[in-house]
């Protein structure tokens, strides 16, 4: 019975001491790999220091999974045994990173939503076109991911963060040296930072603004072609595309090959809206290909005068709301009016795309009706403003007079020492 | 007129004895002398919180205590309600004024050492009445629902959590379950219109009953000689009505020029906004417990400053029995410095929080 216990008692003891030291036998296997080149000075010392932040260093994977070797061996020329890669080249790069990322298999194990079509999609990119003609100066995977430091997408300081990801394209195509040999422009990510888009991703943080990639793709980055650009667009404007498409501009753009939001909005610089798009003025871009005279231009004329005409009635109204809430009056319920005509303005500009002047018409009369309630609530609201300040003044008048009444009474009975 | 006048006045007279209080309001005297100034100020208490009954009535009319319908009640009554504006404004403007001259009427007290013997109970009803009043400014504050309300509430309730020992029991006891929510807001709204009005009528009651009976104190050390009386009615209360009147121009003023605010409507679910403070009057105890380092010693820095704070107002409290040589009608220097150090104390601490960045 008591060697019983005893035996029960050491068994309890190693299970105990297992459970301690598994987790030190996992974790403590040797790689020489980082002993050596953490001793190393420069660019030999690098991919050690930088493989700690590394995403694949936090999977559990080591230098030996892509590089190959043995990082059990003390010995340089025993690591470096007959399974040992070292470096690829340059060209050999997609091959090399897609052993793994291409192979759903390996991929399941770490992370089964990720794809594992980059491959053959950076082959169809410009990039992978050039690179199997033999340019190896064309980005390749580490060129955007980075080499040993290779961060989730998910994690703000990664190159391919989204608000990281117009300075990691940039990093080329901003350079004229690297672009002189393919003559393309540089200055695409300075007019991108001027964006609408850039607005709503750098200060507004919004993560769904779109960036190089949402419209050029990422692994098979490629400029959209004449055709494709309003498909892109409408990848997020649905409602305008839409319009634009019944409009006559369509069969028109069609027939002559122009693309279609960019011939208005530009690509890179895409910046806000205004006003002054539409109409026949200087800025207008209808003028561009309507003729002043043409059944266009007039039509432009319309749509200008129509969506400028309710936007200035709805800053008038905004600041007499302004100026009535300045003066302490209440005017909720107005401002909260007024939100609804700043829907209906959007929505009219929005179907200046569909062209149909009657349309947009019709909901600018919508929002003018209720400018007309919002005004009529302004004006009651500084009456009211108007009919306080009166009222304070009476009030305070008679106050002041009650109170000169008691002074003056207080003065006598202490001139006097008595009460009166 | 003037024969129906009387028939009425003797009409009430036979049923209330009314010439008895006529008789006794022209026999009280009040002392007048170079500090008789401060007198006033009890005055303007009782005046302001008669505004506050007034105003709460009729805020009643309108108001919603649920968190679906309180701030929208109060947009309602700002907006829509015929001087709904002014009645919702006096009210809150009212409050905040009766508050700031509560503390002036207790300094002034403490410095002119009226709390000395036989005066302690007027002074410690005195005390419970600012406890009463602070605690209508933070219950009355959360009604409105709105952001600021809403997060200064929680600010507040978490540091009454913090207190040893009873801090959680009491945090519940206060919003009602974890967290504020409709419970919280039918709680402070049944203590604000239930509770409080009657402990501060039961407590007023108290303290003018103790003012008539003791009449007013004169300071220690003045010349008898040069120290004149008035009589309460009409002499003094024609002073007092002077001062009521300057109060409620500088009221409506106010009323007018910077209405009180609806606020935004608060959301449980959004981040507590930067820069959340309590009401003004409270600011003096935030402030400190934010600059007070995480730990002292062993203790939480919360911790101990709540409970010094604690401490320090029962100090306060019975102050007439420690200040032993105010009790012989000799000066007491220590504790004017004390007095002088607290009220500087609170005056630094509070236009700290309005003026450092991050306070």
């Amino acid at each position: 019975m008591k060697n019983k216990l005893m035996m029960k008692k050491w068994m309890m003891l190693l299970a105990l001491s297992c459970l301690l030291f598994l987790p030190g036998l996992g974790f403590g296997q040797k790689n020489s790999c980082l002993d050596c080149h953490l001793k190393l000075e420069g660019e030999l010392r690098a991919p050690a220091e930088a493989f700690g932040q590394d995403i694949h260093q936090q999977f559990g994977l080591s230098c030996s999974d892509c590089h190959g070797g043995n990082p059990a061996q003390d010995d340089v020329d025993l690591a470096k045994d007959k399974s040992f890669k070292g470096a690829p080249k340059r060209a050999q790069i997609p091959e090399f990173c897609a052993t793994c990322h291409s192979n759903a298999a390996t991929m399941r194990s770490f992370n089964p939503n990720l794809r594992v079509d980059q491959l053959s999609q950076y082959w169809t990119s410009r990039h992978g076109q050039l690179l199997k003609k033999g340019d190896t100066k064309v980005a390749v995977c580490t060129d955007c991911h980075g080499q040993h430091g290779i961060q989730s997408v998910k994690y703000p300081k990664s190159m391919t963060f989204p608000w990281n990801i117009p300075q990691t394209c940039g990093r080329c195509h901003a350079n004229a040296e690297i672009m002189k040999d393919y003559k393309i422009s540089t200055n695409q990510l300075d007019e991108y930072k001027q964006s609408v888009h850039a607005t709503a991703l750098f200060d507004k943080k919004d993560m769904s603004a779109p960036t190089c990639n949402s419209c050029h793709g990422n692994h098979g980055a490629f400029p959209p072609e004449v055709k494709s650009v309003a498909s892109v667009c409408r990848q997020c404007h649905s409602s305008t595309g839409e319009l634009f498409s019944k409009s006559p501009h369509k069969k028109a753009f069609d027939e002559l090959g122009m693309s279609e939001c960019e011939a208005c909005h530009g690509n890179h610089k895409i910046l806000r809206p205004s006003n002054e798009m539409l109409g026949t003025g200087e800025k207008s871009v209808c003028v561009q290909c309507h003729e002043s005279g043409s059944k266009g231009f007039q039509a432009a004329a319309d749509l200008g005068r129509i969506i400028d005409s309710l936007e200035k009635q709805m800053k008038q109204n905004e600041d007499i709301l302004a100026l009535a809430e300045k003066k302490g009056v209440a005017v909720s319920d107005a401002t909260f009016r007024l939100q609804d005509v700043m829907t209906i303005l959007i929505s009219t500009k929005n179907l200046s795309h569909g062209l149909a002047v009657a349309d947009i018409r019709e909901k600018a009369d919508e929002g003018e009706k209720i400018l007309a309630e919002v005004r009529q609530a302004g004006d009651k609201a500084l009456r009211e403003a108007k009919f306080r300040r009166t009222g304070l003044i009476i009030a305070t008048a008679f106050l002041a007079l009650f109170g000169l009444a008691l002074f003056l009474k207080i003065r006598d009975m202490t001139k006097s020492g008595s009460r009166p | 007129m003037k024969k129906l006048g009387r028939n009425i006045f003797a009409y009430l007279n036979e049923r209330f004895l009314l010439q008895n209080l006529f008789d006794l309001s022209q026999k009280k005297k009040v002392p007048e002398h170079p500090c008789s100034f401060w007198y006033y100020f009890g005055g303007i208490c009782l005046f302001l919180t008669g505004i506050q009954i007034m105003t709460g009535i009729l805020l009643l009319l309108y108001y919603t205590p649920s968190i679906d319908g309180a701030h929208e009640s109060i947009q309602f009554i700002m907006s829509q309600v015929k001087f709904g504006w002014l009645i919702r404004s006096v009210h809150s403007w009212t409050a905040n004024i009766l508050i700031g001259v509560i503390f002036v009427h207790m300094f002034s007290t403490y410095c002119l050492k009226a709390y000395r013997r036989p005066r302690e109970l007027t002074w410690i009803t005195g005390f419970l009445l600012l406890v009463i009043f602070l605690a209508f400014g933070f219950s009355g504050y959360l009604l409105p629902w709105n952001e600021l309300s809403y997060f200064a509430t929680r600010v507040g309730t978490d540091i009454a959590g913090s207190l040893p020992l009873i801090g959680k029991w009491l945090k519940t006891l206060i919003l009602g379950g974890s967290s504020v929510s409709q419970a919280t807001l039918s709680r402070f709204f049944w203590f604000h219109i239930a509770i409080l009005p009657v402990a501060a009528v039961a407590v007023i009651g108290t303290h003018v009953l103790l003012v008539q009976i003791l009449g007013m104190s004169k300071p220690i050390g003045i010349n008898e000689a040069k120290v004149k009386e008035i009589s309460f009615f009409p002499d003094f209360l024609y002073k007092d009505a002077l001062g009521w009147t300057l109060i409620l121009v500088l009221i409506g003023v106010l009323c007018v020029f910077l209405p009180w605010e609806v606020g935004k409507k608060a959301d449980p679910f959004t981040a507590t906004p930067l820069g959340i403070k309590p009401e003004w009057y409270f600011t003096f105890m935030f402030t400190t417990l934010k600059l007070l380092p995480s730990h002292i010693i062993v203790i939480e820095g919360e911790k101990l400053a709540i409970l010094a704070f604690m401490i320090g107002g029962l100090f306060w409290m019975f102050v007439p029995y420690l200040d032993r040589r105010a009790a012989q009608e000799k000066r007491s220097p220590v504790f004017t410095l004390i007095g002088a150090a607290v009220f500087l104390y609170i005056v630094v601490m509070t236009i700290l929080t309005y003026t450092v960045r991050g306070l």
